[in-house]
């Protein structure tokens, strides 16, 4: 059996970390990324995966802000008088939105609730392994349909104010404000509503009979993009109502 | 001493694809994928490149009628210099470097099996070629392809009225680059979590390629920007379309009053440039990490200072952030705002400097081998210096007056951005063609492709420069209307027809590439010599990348020249020379 | 292979360095007061990082040169770097490029960040689709008022601004297709778009700035030496931005209060 000693001095302990051979400490990491059936291992990476993803969709949503605050304080130049000119008049929202807010806010803790139940399903999935041992899936009310119906409900509530904003005159095109209302609330709609399809999926995973591992792994992802945008339109009510 | 053994596990989970469909159109095998990229980068290079090539004509021959295409109005040309640089900076430097090279090597040399999320890469793809195909759309429809420049600066962009391709083609190129964005970030995503979560064990951050340091730097500017670039869109769009006026204020065009009101074309610029500036870093920093990586294998010696090579990635990213609105100094932005730019976009100078004397360093005292991939090693740092020294005159203010908007801008992005990231394409196909293949280009070829095209670039834009400082505007059409610009003619008549030499040259590039896939010489696993991880497996690497064992790295990656090592090279994955006598 | 690349290298570097000595292609001639500032710090800049260029491009061919692989080559040196140099190098940079942006801020400064003087020559200028048109205030030194329905373009002159010839202060305004401007005097400009974004160019005076649609721009230059200059858009505004130029005419004090009376006969 050969013996590894070292009969070459790799210099420079900084890119070799440890020098001569020996290999850094475990970060946690189970390096072995070949075995991606490791459920650690792709819980991690999806979770990280989607914070990655809602830096990126939070970027677009800091534009929009920044776009916000920098219009609202612009004045314009009236070509009539050459008087600069301040055109900020702020939308009065329909109440409907804090009615929708309430709904949203309820499918984050049914979306909590599914999540948590798909968690004890696979920690029960490795006992059903067990010869002789059979567990009965306490099925009940599915709290992943029931956040899909509030997300659905909540998509339909924000059609509704538009509704009624247009109804009052207050259209896409009316004023800079408004033209802010529908863009901050439909983009996020927009998002949500790919939430509600990630829901979907997530649903059938069940069905079309993925494992317990991966079925959890759909919910959580899903239950954090759906609490980021339960989170995000807290902040659009809050930069609508507040900042003006 | 034992090293880790790991339990026996199942070969790889994800097995090799059958069928054509699954293994060459939605393959989900990142080396495809990365392919995929490169030849729709080399198809728009192709269309980029005749653009440029018409244009040029059209500048010093206005009244020529071409064969097949007629006459080059002056909007015809605008659309020309809009739809090349649209299509160069977005499917050719964003793509070919980053989605291309980066999707094919990142997991390879991290020891990885493949990208985190195979689909998504796969979607990612698809994405990007459908903005690519939407963008030659834009030639097709009513009014033709947009004239307002890359930059699309409203109300130029936003008001249909404004010019000829200013209606539907318009609207094209803005979905085509909403698009682009959604693709781009979709593989940000990807790149980053690969790199931050599947690192194969023992290899550290500080024991990667400078090539993956690139890739993971580029990824997180392209994660922060491309979502600023898509509300820019989004905006612009709904100015066209919906009425909205966010960036047009109350305009007359031609005696007509355009139905906006309040509008700011300041906002987009601001918007566009927060994207703006880190998109050039984005398509230079892997052409800077490929350059770290060729000067090291070709000197035979370690990168010098890998250290600071990396924070100097690091603070350019960062910095990049901060230094937008020196696009900006003439725009009607404050000029105390201006003067703080200005100040932060010297500082950006820095790091880039710094990485140029790394390498000058790492060619000193080396045992240079002048390969072609090398060839254009070198050429990248000559290029790069070149364009950054006209930096530092763009980045004062002051002296951007007499300068902003005129042909010294242009000369200066070519040659930094355009040429020297070309030039990290070129080295890179040259330099993995062997991995990617199982041949070798040829040599001979490649010399005069690489001789042909480094002096005609420099002839082409250096030029550039000195147009530019005798006032010559950019985005002109044709010279014939100010007397002043006479003079530059016989300047302008050089830069085209160095630009047909330059063209034609490529034609012996694309003529290697495709030849030598079929009849290059046969190429060993590691014909360059090289330590890192893609040279240790198989040519081309097998679906796995590694056929089912894990490597494990001891080494960094650019342990060349290593005193009493039996060659002169130590790989990452070597635990140490084995004491056999 | 590595002598060529050196020569390459260094004959690239050398002919274009030559070609910036020689000032074949340069600046124009400049005309106004800031301009021989700016020239000056141009040319500063220029002597600094042409130095850095050339020691750049020829060390870049040397090295190429002098450490090529051949059978005498003394073995590469195993170094990973010197974190001393390191330091050296990006502290002279800094200080180098940090250094050079400060001297020229004072030029900035007097540029842009104080306004005209008092009894400047007042000069509206306007950029619209392909044309620059300039406004004088008159005798009562206000610019009157402009409406945008009132724009005709194709009347030129005062409809294509879309003067309001109700407002009695536009009675004694002047609109003309080019600019005049007394010597050695202050010019404010206020500039105003109508269309899209143009930029108004001077090379002579080395000003440019952007004219947008929605901000009345306020700035400044004085003109030292009589002559015609040609004035052109720099910033792309459409299929006719090649050709969207115009003319300053810098007279002597005496000739322009004459054009500009003549101007306001004409009006009678």
């Amino acid at each position: 059996m050969a013996s590894y000693t070292p009969t070459v001095a790799i210099d420079d302990p900084r890119t070799s970390t440890g020098g001569n051979g020996a290999l850094p400490p475990d970060w946690g990491s189970d390096g072995g990324n070949f075995d991606s059936s490791f459920f650690d291992t792709r819980l991690r990476r999806a979770r990280l995966g989607l914070v990655v993803g809602l830096t990126g969709i939070a970027m677009i949503f800091i534009s929009f802000t920044s776009a916000y605050i920098v219009r609202q304080g612009l004045p314009t130049l009236d070509p009539r008088t050459n008087a600069l000119l301040h055109d900020w008049f702020p939308v009065p929202l329909p109440r409907l939105l804090l009615i929708n807010t309430v709904v949203l806010l309820i499918s984050s803790v049914t979306m909590e609730l599914a999540r948590r139940h798909t968690a004890r399903k696979v920690a029960l999935a490795q006992l059903t392994s067990v010869p002789g041992v059979s567990v009965e899936a306490k099925e009940g009310i599915s709290w992943l349909a029931l956040t899909m119906v509030l997300g659905l409900s909540f998509l339909t509530g924000q059609w509704m104010a538009w509704r009624e904003l247009a109804a009052n005159g207050f259209y896409v095109a009316s004023s800079p404000s408004s033209s802010f209302v529908y863009l901050l609330t439909g983009m996020h709609g927009i998002h949500l509503f790919g939430g509600v399809v990630a829901l979907l999926i997530a649903g059938f995973a069940s069905v079309l009979r993925r494992t317990a591992d991966s079925q959890f792994i759909l919910v959580d992802v899903t239950g954090w993009y759906w609490h980021f945008m339960a989170l995000l339109w807290v902040y659009i009510l809050c930069l609508l109502e507040f900042v003006h | 001493m034992a090293t880790r053994e790991f339990a026996a596990h199942e070969a790889h989970a994800h097995a090799a694809p059958q069928g054509f469909i699954r293994k060459w159109v939605f393959s989900l095998d990142h080396k495809v994928i990365g392919l995929q990229y490169y030849f729709l980068a080399l198809t728009a290079v192709i269309v980029g490149m005749f653009l440029s090539l018409l244009m040029r004509i059209h500048l010093i021959w206005p009244n020529i009628t071409l064969p097949l295409l007629g006459d080059i109005k002056p909007e015809t040309y605008l659309t020309l210099v809009t739809m090349h640089g649209t299509i160069m900076v977005f499917f050719v430097l964003t793509t070919a470097p980053q989605g291309g090279f980066g999707n094919y090597f990142l997991p390879i040399q991290i020891g990885a099996a493949d990208m985190a999320f195979p689909v998504l890469n796969m979607l990612s793809f698809w994405v990007t070629a459908l903005a690519f195909i939407v963008m030659l759309g834009a030639f097709f429809v009513t009014g033709g392809a947009p004239l307002h420049g890359w930059t699309g600066y409203p109300p130029l962009s936003a008001v249909p009225t404004a010019g000829p391709g200013e209606g539907p083609g318009a609207d094209m190129w803005v979905i085509s680059i909403a698009l682009f964005c959604i693709g781009a970030l979709m593989s940000a995503l990807n790149f980053i979590t690969t790199t931050l979560d599947m690192r194969a064990k023992g290899m550290s951050m500080m024991r990667m390629p400078l090539t993956c340091w690139a890739w993971f730097i580029t990824a997180i500017l392209g994660l922060l920007a491309f979502g600023v670039l898509f509300s820019a869109g989004i905006l612009l769009l709904l100015d066209r379309n919906a009425g909205t006026s966010f960036y047009v204020p109350l305009t007359v065009f031609s005696g007509q009053i355009v139905a906006h009101k309040g509008g700011s074309p300041l906002l987009w610029q601001h918007l566009f440039w927060f994207f703006g500036h880190p998109e050039v870093y984005i398509a230079i920093l892997p052409a800077m990490g490929l350059c770290s990586q060729l000067v090291s294998v070709f000197s035979r010696k370690p990168i010098f200072g890998y250290k600071a090579m990396v924070y100097a990635m690091l603070s350019i990213g960062l910095l990049g952030f901060m230094v937008w609105g020196h696009h900006m100094f003439m725009s009607g932005m404050s000029p105390y705002t201006a003067f703080a730019f200005s100040i932060m976009t010297m500082a950006i100078g820095v790091p880039s400097a710094i990485k140029t004397f790394n390498w000058l360093g790492t060619l000193w005292g080396g045992r240079i081998r002048l390969a072609s991939p090398m060839l254009f090693a070198i050429g990248f740092v000559s290029l790069f210096v070149s364009g950054g020294i006209s930096g530092p005159f763009l980045a004062q203010p002051t002296l951007d007056i007499p300068l902003h908007d005129t042909a010294f801008v242009t000369g200066h992005f070519h040659l930094i951005m355009g040429v020297a990231s070309i030039f990290g394409i070129f080295a890179a196909t040259y330099y993995w063609f062997p991995k990617m293949f199982g041949r070798m280009m040829n040599e001979t070829l490649a010399r005069w492709h690489f001789w042909l095209t480094f002096v005609g670039t420099y002839c082409i834009f250096m030029p550039m420069h000195y147009a530019g400082m005798a006032g010559q505007p950019r985005r002109y059409s044709q010279f014939t209307e100010l007397h002043y610009l006479e003079k530059l003619i016989p300047l302008n008549t050089f830069i085209t027809f160095a630009a047909f030499v330059t063209i034609s040259a490529q034609l012996i590039f694309i003529f290697n590439l495709f030849w030598s896939m079929k009849a290059g010489k046969k190429a060993s696993d590691n014909p360059w010599e090289a330590t890192t991880l893609e040279w240790t497996t198989a040519t081309p690497p097998p679906h796995d990348n590694f056929g089912g064992h894990t490597p494990v790295v001891y080494n960094g990656p650019y342990e060349y020249g290593v005193p009493g090592a039996p060659r002169d090279y130590v790989m990452q994955t070597d635990p140490a020379t084995v004491a056999a006598h | 292979m590595g002598l060529v690349l050196l020569v390459v290298i260094w004959l690239i570097t050398f002919i274009s360095t030559y070609f910036f000595i020689a000032k074949t292609w340069w600046l124009p001639t400049g005309a106004s007061a800031a301009a021989a500032g700016i020239d000056h710090h141009f040319a500063t800049t220029y002597l600094v990082m042409g130095i850095v260029f050339v020691a750049a491009q020829v060390s870049l061919g040397y090295f190429a040169w002098k450490y090529r692989d051949r059978p005498s080559a003394p073995p590469a040196r195993y170094v990973h770097g010197n974190n001393m140099l390191e330091i050296v190098w990006t502290v002279l940079t800094a200080i180098l490029f940090i250094g050079l942006n400060l001297m020229s801020s004072s030029i900035w400064a007097s540029e842009r960040f104080r306004p005209a003087e008092p009894g400047a020559t007042q000069v509206e200028v306007t950029g619209m689709q392909f044309q620059w048109y300039f406004r004088y205030p008159g005798a009562d030194g206000k610019f009157g008022a402009t409406k945008p329905e009132l724009i005709d373009a194709s009347a030129g002159g005062e409809s294509a601004l879309g003067l309001d010839t109700t407002d009695p202060a536009s009675k004694d305004d002047v609109v003309t297709g080019t600019m005049v401007v007394p010597v050695n005097r202050e010019v404010e400009m206020i500039l105003r778009a109508q269309d899209v974004i143009h930029s108004f160019f001077i090379p002579n005076m080395r000003f440019k700035q952007d004219a947008v649609p929605g901000l009345a721009i306020h700035m400044h230059f004085t003109p030292i030496t009589i002559g015609d200059y040609e004035v052109t858009c720099a910033e792309l505004c459409g299929l006719g931005h090649y050709k969207m130029h115009g003319m300053l005419r810098v007279v002597s004090q005496d000739e322009f209060d004459k054009w500009l009376a003549a101007r306001e006969a004409e009006k009678q």
